[in-house]
């Protein structure tokens, strides 16, 4: 039993970063811009198929295609603010964006089974089915150069928000859009690159998740979106670390249920975010809301 | 006093219009099978234009988790259509159908009976995928007092489920799926004590269609002396397949029997064999290799062979309706034999099934045909001969396995069956 349980911490670890990738855009996106954008789950899976299409038709390897498919995420998530997010005003935007994200995850599923079709696709590498040997578990590599990504990601995030004068603008943005354009800061371009930032990290989760989960067609999101909500408001809606955190946390718990009741499990998964907003209501990292309300 | 209402810029009324008239364009464009498109891509002789035509109508899942195999199933539906059509319709009078989308909700299911039966008053009715949908389309089809003729319901609750058992209105033209893994285990009775596996892992996805035959299996094998070391049932939606098959791989197990729904879960559980350097023996799942190119595309030809699964029909069928549906399809839609879902004949059964319901009775009262179909006449379909029992269970359809083997789905049992090849009795170890 003791082995199991060391196993399915090592799994919940590997998945948990796997989770990381995919949810940290979701919660920067929120953070900045107050949406919560229900088109995460589609974003995940374009970004698999853009990987897919570099990797079939001219032979790329995944993670080098990364050097694609990030910039071509960003272009996209900026063309996404600009048509359909930055329009929208008014004391019921936030509701609103509910919904254009929600159209938005529609309309990108419905080109996507035109392109694609509903056959399942699959990602693949040399490290998708090789491992490495330690202390008696094997170790996928796709996990766990998924982990480093989601790591290097987070940082990278960091030191954008922290280290930089574009990073200023985003936090100022974040603490009172108001305030901010008063001296003098463009919310609508940090606005713009900050979406295209949040979808373009997508694409990294996008390609992990098209190695590891087994097959994925246009319709795969919709799973997703539910867990990646759950993980960025445990971490604390808006913080990147948090997300990471939370997705390591909720994944490993969900793992160890599983070694004695998989079906308890989900369960588990969602009684804990409950719990955890029951003591915190702020989840792990999220701070007071600082944000004229 | 006007109520004061919420001011919406004009640049969001804008969107929210756009948006709104994309989705519907694109919903429009991909609801398929339409009555009106379906008619008019189909041959009508003079003789039968002036007549009523027959409706059909069907819910699918063109959308959502069953997408792929209801997908099939649509093509499936058309290809009998067009068939019928070209020679002259039934009884003189040409088949429209028309097919809702469901995108795989149970809840939606019901809802399109309803607007089908109720509100287009369509006069006969073909059954959606998967038995998780069949079950709720019943209750609104049988209320409403149709016979209800599907390929994909074979779950023992389908048939119990009390508007069935109320309205005897079901009639499923496949393979119940109880029994389906019995060849399987019947190989494993055969085999001489000294090469008969010891152990065996039952990880099922918590699905009416995939337990019941996984939970048989295990009971036989049990009592064959196979000594289970792994049984659980697991969610349909987990976050990650790694764990239960991490689970498994550290059993050991020389046998995996997979309870799964789709090509997604067998081939999370091989990726992550794989990474475990874990290799059953015999590897059976109860759905996900018979998909075709869509199992293969996904796994790869080379790590598919030794790969099994439980049918009542493949490709390689040797009847003459059979091979020419396969001829159709493939000119159709391209591809190979191989690469065909057995979805696509169960669906065309379905129409076969109905068309000689039809011309027995002489038309499309329900009743009668419910009447007709329970009456124990034995109907002909590609995957073979048809005859119900009195809870529309399929008594004449024999249970298959089959596998894959170096790129080629054949039938391997039973042995004695004729079409059956031999069986690769020890699965290769993994290709990649």
């Amino acid at each position: 039993m003791a082995r199991e349980i060391y196993q399915a911490i090592v799994d919940g670890i590997l998945v948990g970063g796997v989770y990381a990738l995919m949810a940290v855009g979701l919660t920067l996106i929120f953070g900045v811009l107050d949406i919560i954008n229900i088109a995460q789950g589609i974003l995940v899976i374009l970004g698999a198929y853009l990987s897919y299409e570099l990797a079939a038709r001219l032979h790329i390897d995944l993670f080098l295609g990364l050097l694609v498919t990030v910039p071509a995420m960003f272009v996209i998530g900026v063309a996404i603010q600009w048509a359909f997010i930055r329009p929208l005003r008014g004391r019921e935007r936030t509701s609103m964006t509910l919904l254009v994200t929600y159209a938005i995850a529609l309309i990108i599923e419905g080109i996507l089974y035109q392109a694609f079709g509903p056959n399942y696709k699959q990602l693949n590498g040399w490290y998708v089915t090789s491992s490495v040997h330690v202390f008696g578990f094997y170790l996928p590599y796709i996990y766990l150069f998924g982990f480093v990504l989601a790591l290097a990601l987070v940082a990278a995030l960091y030191t954008m928000l922290y280290r930089t004068r574009f990073g200023r603008s985003v936090r100022a943005t974040m603490q009172d859009e108001t305030a901010a354009r008063l001296v003098g800061i463009d919310t609508n371009r940090v606005s713009a690159i900050t979406f295209g930032v949040g979808v373009a990290v997508t694409a990294a989760g996008g390609m992990v998740y098209g190695a590891t989960s087994g097959g994925f067609n246009p319709n795969s999101g919709y799973d997703l979106i539910s867990r990646l909500l759950a993980i960025i408001i445990l971490g604390g809606l808006g913080s990147i670390g948090g997300a990471m955190v939370a997705a390591v946390f909720m994944l490993t718990l969900e793992s160890l249920v599983d070694v004695w009741s998989p079906n308890w499990a989900i369960v588990v998964f969602y009684a804990a975010l409950v719990l955890v907003l029951l003591i915190r209501p702020t989840g792990f990292f999220g701070r007071q809301p600082v944000r004229a309300q | 006093m006007r109520p004061h209402l919420p001011r919406i810029s004009r640049n969001a009324l804008a969107l929210s219009a756009v948006v709104t008239l994309s989705v519907g364009v694109l919903a429009a464009c991909s609801s398929s099978g339409s009555s009106g498109s379906s008619a008019s891509t189909t041959p009508s002789t003079s003789a039968t234009a002036n007549k009523t035509p027959i409706v059909i109508g069907a819910s699918l899942s063109l959308t959502g988790d069953f997408s792929a195999d209801g997908i099939n199933y649509e093509h499936g539906y058309e290809l009998w259509q067009h068939d019928v059509n070209a020679a002259g319709g039934i009884l003189g009078r040409q088949v429209v159908l028309k097919i809702l989308n469901d995108n795989s909700s149970p809840t939606q299911v019901a809802t399109n009976y309803t607007t089908l039966i109720s509100a287009d008053h369509v006069d006969l009715t073909f059954g959606p995928f998967s038995s998780l949908l069949t079950t709720p389309a019943d209750t609104v089809v049988a209320h409403n007092g149709y016979a209800f003729v599907e390929g994909a319901g074979g779950a023992p609750s389908v048939f119990q489920s009390p508007a069935n058992e109320a309205d005897h209105n079901i009639f499923d033209v496949s393979l119940p799926i109880r029994d389906e893994m019995v060849p399987f285990v019947n190989y494993i009775a055969s085999l001489p004590a000294s090469q008969r596996p010891k152990t065996a892992a039952y990880p099922m996805a918590d699905d009416p269609f995939a337990d019941p035959p996984v939970q048989l299996a295990q009971q036989m094998l049990q009592a064959l002396g196979v000594k289970t070391v792994y049984s659980k049932i697991f969610p349909e939606e987990v976050a990650d397949y790694k764990a239960p098959a991490d689970q498994v791989a550290a059993s050991g197990a020389q046998i995996v029997v997979l309870g799964s729904t789709d090509v997604p879960t067998v081939s999370a559980f091989m990726q992550a064999f794989e990474q475990s350097h874990y290799n059953p023996k015999l590897f059976i799942a109860a759905a996900g290799p018979d998909q075709g190119a869509s199992f293969t595309s996904v796994v790869g030809k080379a790590n598919a062979t030794g790969m099994m699964v439980p049918d009542g029909w493949y490709p390689g069928f040797k009847d003459a309706a059979s091979q020419k549906l396969v001829q159709e399809y493939v000119a159709k839609y391209g591809g190979s034999a191989s690469s065909m879902s057995s979805d696509v004949a169960e669906a065309y059964s379905v129409g076969q099934v109905m068309q000689q319901a039809i011309t027995a009775t002489g038309g499309t009262d329900n009743a009668k045909i419910i009447a007709y179909l329970h009456s124990g006449a034995t109907l002909t379909s590609v995957q073979g001969p048809v005859k119900f029992d009195s809870l529309g269970e399929n008594g004449e359809s024999d249970a298959f396995v089959f596998q894959w083997q170096n790129g080629v789905f054949d039938q391997v049992l039973p042995a004695s069956a004729a079409g059956s090849v031999t069986i690769i009795a020890t699965k290769p170890n993994w290709a990649s």
